[in-house]
This record gives structure tokens, C-alpha cells and sequence, in this order.
């Protein structure tokens, strides 16, 4: 591990954290600037945008980092696969699917003593 | 536009053209008035800290701050951190590469291959956002303050705020958020020392299933519907075979997909079914 003293931990930050993300955010209003609302090129970014963000959310409940990494990986999927489902079969609210998702992931969680 | 309409209906018409762009040109402004001012739809922005997404993802930086202080950062770490990145994806495997104790030329790629989303994310709402006037730089620095949520609000939001305020409207809900929670990550840092894992763990859950559902409520094209499925699927799947690169495959070759599959099938039916209806 880095040791997390002086300088260097803002450095590695500022470059590795700030800059790797912000060159993408420029780079999305150099390109955006181009595109026409309306036109085929934009319906392939909101594509690709979805595609990504999704494959990111995915992954965070599939195999995320932190305190969730140690909860079991069929009770994370489970909780936002019924959660979804409500969501859908519930007209389409967004607090529904939220609230189930969590609601079953507090009781699992409590369930298997964790 | 003009001349093409004054021929068609000459018969009853009475005005020049000029005439015409006067009165038109007199309705935008007046109706620039009337939509009120850049002050007030920067405020309106403002108000979007109150909504459902705001307050989900205030939860999960809560949820941060536990996991940036049981990984061993300062308050003015984490804080610093929170501002400069801000999206809480790269932050997470920011903070996962220097525990792992990668350099920084890693630590860099690692973050650089998982924030490609924002470029096409930022790209995509730029055409809704400015007008002819809008200055690049501007758009440049607004970009800084784009993260999922943000991305979302405004998808969902922006077709109700008037073309002339949309940055304003974007700069007052997006500059708000990151500093509200910046400020939330500086006050909860000693209290969520005491959090059983349980609740960090509850909080850092939030996140994801609040994107889930709302992407889905938000999408208005069919494409944005096959991308949604595809990511879903794609993302974990090359997780495992393609750990480095997975989130490249899943969302430039998931969304690449999701838009050919849109354009020669959904779109087809669609358009089919409409020349059906119309005689």
C-alpha cells in the first residue's frame, strides 16, 4: 500500500483521479459540440453512453468493491433483480424499485447475521 | 424558410418577409422574458438537490466517506478527492489501485479505462444543452460536474427548461451537487467511523439500483432500452473473461450492438406499423 502522508497522495489523486476522468469530459464536449440533435451519429452515442453506464452499475452490484464485497453475490443480484421487477410490474416508479431493492437487501443481510 | 411560405399562401397573405422576422424575432424575445432569467433557472437547477436522485446519492457518499476512512485516507483526502473526481465509480477503483499499491502511471490507467463513459455521456447532452451562442469554454468547465446522476437528471429533466436557460438550469443543479456532497463527505468523515457494516454497506447499495431504475424510467428512445439490457449483461460477463478491458467490450461493443440492432429491427417495426396506420 502507498502510504497516505504529504504531498503525494494529492498528487497521485490530481493526476490519476482528476485528470484521467476530466480528458473524457472534454473530449465529450469537443465531440458533442459536432453532433446534431436528431441525427444517427448521436443515437449511436446514446448507445454506447447506456451501454457503459450500465456494464458500471452492473458491475457494482455483481462484484463490487468496498463493504458490500463481503455480502453474498446471490442476495445482491436478487434483491435488484425483484427490485426491478417491482419497479416494472408497479407502473414504472423509481422509489418502488429502490425501496424493494434495499428493503430485501436489509433483511438478508440481518437474515444471515452479517 | 421565409420566401417558400410567403409564396404558398401569397393569396392570402399580406406581409413581407421582414415583416414577418420582425414579428418573429419579437416573439422569442418576449418569450425569453417571460421564461424569466438566468438567475432564476440557475436557482430552479439549484432546487434538484431536494429530488430523489440527490438525496440517493447524498446517501451513498455517506456510504463513501466509511469506505475512504476504513481504507486509510484523511478527511482532507477524501474530500479533495471527492471535488476533483467526483464520479464515485472512479473514485472507488482509484481508491482500490493505490490500496493495491500501483503506481501512479497504473492508478492512471486503471481510472482512464473505467471513465471512458464519460465522454459519450457528456457528448450526448452537450446538443441538448447549448445554443449558438453557448462558449465552448463554458461547456468545458460545466463538463467537470458531469457524473451518472447528473447524466440522468438532466436526460429526464431537460426537455421542460427553455432552450435559452439549459446551462444555467444544468450549472445550478450539477455545480450544487458536487458541492453539497464535497460538504457531506467533510461532516460525515468522523461520525460514520461508528457505522456497522451493515448500514455502509445498505448506503453503497442505493447507487446502483437507483441507476437501474431510473434509466430504464428515463429512457424515451427504444435504442437507449436495448443498450440498458445489453450493458446489464455485457458488464459482468466481461468482468470475468476480460477484466482489464471490460468495460470497454460491454459499452463500446454492447452499445455498438444495442444500435444496430435498434436501427434494423426496432426502428424497421416501428416505422412499418405507422405506414399501416396511415392511408
Amino acid at each position: 500500500m502507498i502510504a497516505l502522508e504529504g504531498w503525494w497522495p494529492y498528487l497521485l489523486i490530481a493526476v490519476a483521479g482528476w485528470l484521467a476522468t476530466d480528458i473524457w469530459r472534454w473530449l465529450g464536449v469537443i465531440a458533442g459540440n459536432r453532433l446534431k440533435e436528431g441525427s444517427e451519429a448521436l443515437y449511436w452515442v446514446r448507445a454506447v453512453a447506456t451501454a457503459l453506464v450500465m456494464a458500471v452499475t452492473a458491475k457494482l452490484i455483481v462484484f463490487p468493491t468496498g463493504t458490500l464485497e463481503q455480502t453474498p453475490m446471490w442476495l445482491r443480484i436478487g434483491a435488484a433483480s425483484i427490485g426491478f421487477a417491482a419497479f416494472l410490474l408497479l407502473g414504472q416508479r423509481v422509489l418502488v424499485g429502490v425501496a424493494v431493492s434495499i428493503l430485501l437487501l436489509t433483511a438478508g443481510l440481518l437474515f444471515i447475521g452479517f | 424558410m421565409c420566401p417558400a411560405l410567403f409564396t404558398k399562401h401569397s393569396g392570402h397573405h399580406f406581409l413581407t418577409c421582414a415583416q414577418q422576422v420582425v414579428i418573429h424575432e419579437s416573439v422569442t424575445m418576449s418569450a425569453e422574458v417571460n421564461q424569466g432569467t438566468h438567475a432564476l433557472w440557475f436557482a430552479k437547477g439549484m432546487k434538484g438537490i431536494f429530488s430523489l436522485p440527490a438525496m440517493i446519492l447524498m446517501a451513498s457518499f455517506i456510504g463513501f466517506s466509511a469506505f475512504a476512512l476504513e481504507s486509510g485516507f484523511t478527511r482532507e483526502q477524501a474530500v479533495f478527492m471527492t471535488f476533483t473526481v467526483w464520479a464515485l465509480p472512479a473514485k472507488m477503483i482509484l481508491i482500490g489501485s493505490m490500496l493495491g499499491g500501483a503506481n501512479l502511471a497504473a492508478c492512471f490507467l486503471a481510472v482512464t479505462l473505467s471513465s471512458v463513459r464519460m465522454m459519450p455521456m457528456v457528448a450526448s447532452i452537450v446538443p441538448d444543452l447549448k445554443t449558438s451562442r453557448t462558449p465552448t469554454w463554458l461547456l468545458l468547465f460545466l463538463s467537470h460536474f458531469v457524473a451518472i446522476t447528473a447524466w440522468v437528471f438532466t436526460t429526464q429533466n431537460i426537455n421542460s427548461v427553455p432552450r435559452p436557460f439549459r446551462v444555467s438550469w444544468f450549472a445550478g443543479f450539477a455545480i450544487t451537487l458536487t458541492l453539497v456532497n464535497t460538504l457531506i463527505v467533510a461532516v460525515s468523515f468522523g461520525i460514520v467511523a461508528s457505522f456497522p457494516p451493515l448500514v455502509a454497506g445498505v448506503l453503497f447499495f442505493m447507487t446502483p439500483v437507483y441507476f437501474v431504475a431510473s434509466i430504464w424510467a428515463s429512457a424515451t428512445h427504444s435504442v437507449v432500452k436495448v443498450a440498458f439490457i445489453i450493458g446489464l449483461i455485457a458488464g459482468p460477463l466481461f468482468a470475468m473473461i476480460e477484466p482489464e478491458f471490460d468495460i470497454i467490450y460491454a459499452g463500446l461493443g454492447g452499445g455498438t450492438l444495442a444500435y444496430f440492432i435498434d436501427r434494423w429491427w426496432f426502428r424497421r417495426k416501428i416505422q412499418s406499423q405507422h405506414g399501416e396506420i396511415e392511408p
